[in-house]
């Protein structure tokens, strides 16, 4: 085997983690097979830029960030707004029955213990919980939420590309916690019971 | 005083820019005397913490 083919067969071993990575944020299989393709070609080609192999899997995944900012930026700029209004909305009925007319917690609402995050990272199985409850996510306020925790854009830059004010994308962060958070507690952790 | 209600929005709001003085110790105050927002706090940064396995897969949670 040339070193190329070496380079080629180990990054083809990445293709499963990567496309999972391009799914979550692109929610479009087509699109996301595209993106990684692409990814793992600008890696071929810009392996003299990579020096140890230690970090492989890491600057595989730095192109391949890259490659979805770009499919992101090249799709229609700025957020349904419209979409966006009926997904807090939707929310705001929810999240308010969570609380008291004093906006403490009502006994079966309150967050519970979620034990040692560790254990729970080293299950295999959580992360079909997981990815199934990122993708639950509305529409628009996921887009936000995954710009700002899986690409790493300040909240400023998110509201400059998306055009929102800033105000409104605190809230749909929250909001995206809020209902990761939710989820994972229904599907996965159990719901809490401690008093406050 | 701050509500659980609002408690929560900070909490989310920490891990997005820092807290000014005032947020930070209405914040304190309201996590010393309530557990679930307590509990809440931690799930934000499990979330956190989750999102980076993700992001960074080399620490191979699969092995």
């Amino acid at each position: 085997m040339t070193a190329n083919d070496e380079l080629a067969a180990e990054l083809s071993a990445f293709r499963p983690d990567l496309l999972r990575f391009a799914r979550l944020q692109l929610r479009d299989d087509a699109l996301a097979e595209d993106v990684v393709q692409e990814a793992l070609i600008g890696a071929l080609a810009g392996k003299q830029d990579f020096a140890g192999r230690a970090a492989l899997k890491t600057w595989v995944f730095a192109i391949l960030k890259n490659k979805i900012i770009d499919t992101l930026r090249g799709r229609e700029r700025s957020i349904n707004l419209s979409a966006l209004a009926a997904e807090e909305e939707e929310f705001d009925q929810t999240f308010d029955r969570l609380f008291k007319a004093n906006g403490h917690w009502t006994p079966v609402s309150r967050p519970g213990d979620w034990g040692d995050p560790e254990e729970t990272l080293r299950q295999t199985q959580f992360w079909a919980t997981f990815d199934a409850c990122l993708n639950h996510l509305p529409t628009s306020t996921a887009r936000v939420f995954m710009m700002r925790e899986f690409l790493e854009f300040e909240v400023e830059e998110i509201c400059q590309e998306l055009g929102i004010r800033s105000s409104n994308c605190y809230v749909i962060l929250h909001r995206a916690r809020h209902n990761l958070r939710g989820c994972l507690e229904r599907t996965w952790f159990g719901p809490g019971d401690h008093p406050c | 005083m701050l509500s659980c209600k609002q408690t929560t929005r900070l909490l989310s709001a920490a891990q997005d820019r820092p807290l000014g003085f005032g947020e930070r110790l209405s914040l304190k105050l309201h996590l010393l005397m309530c557990k679930g927002c307590t509990n809440y706090s931690h799930q934000m940064d499990f979330l956190r913490t989750a999102i980076r396995h993700v992001k960074n897969p080399q620490e191979d949670r699969r092995a």
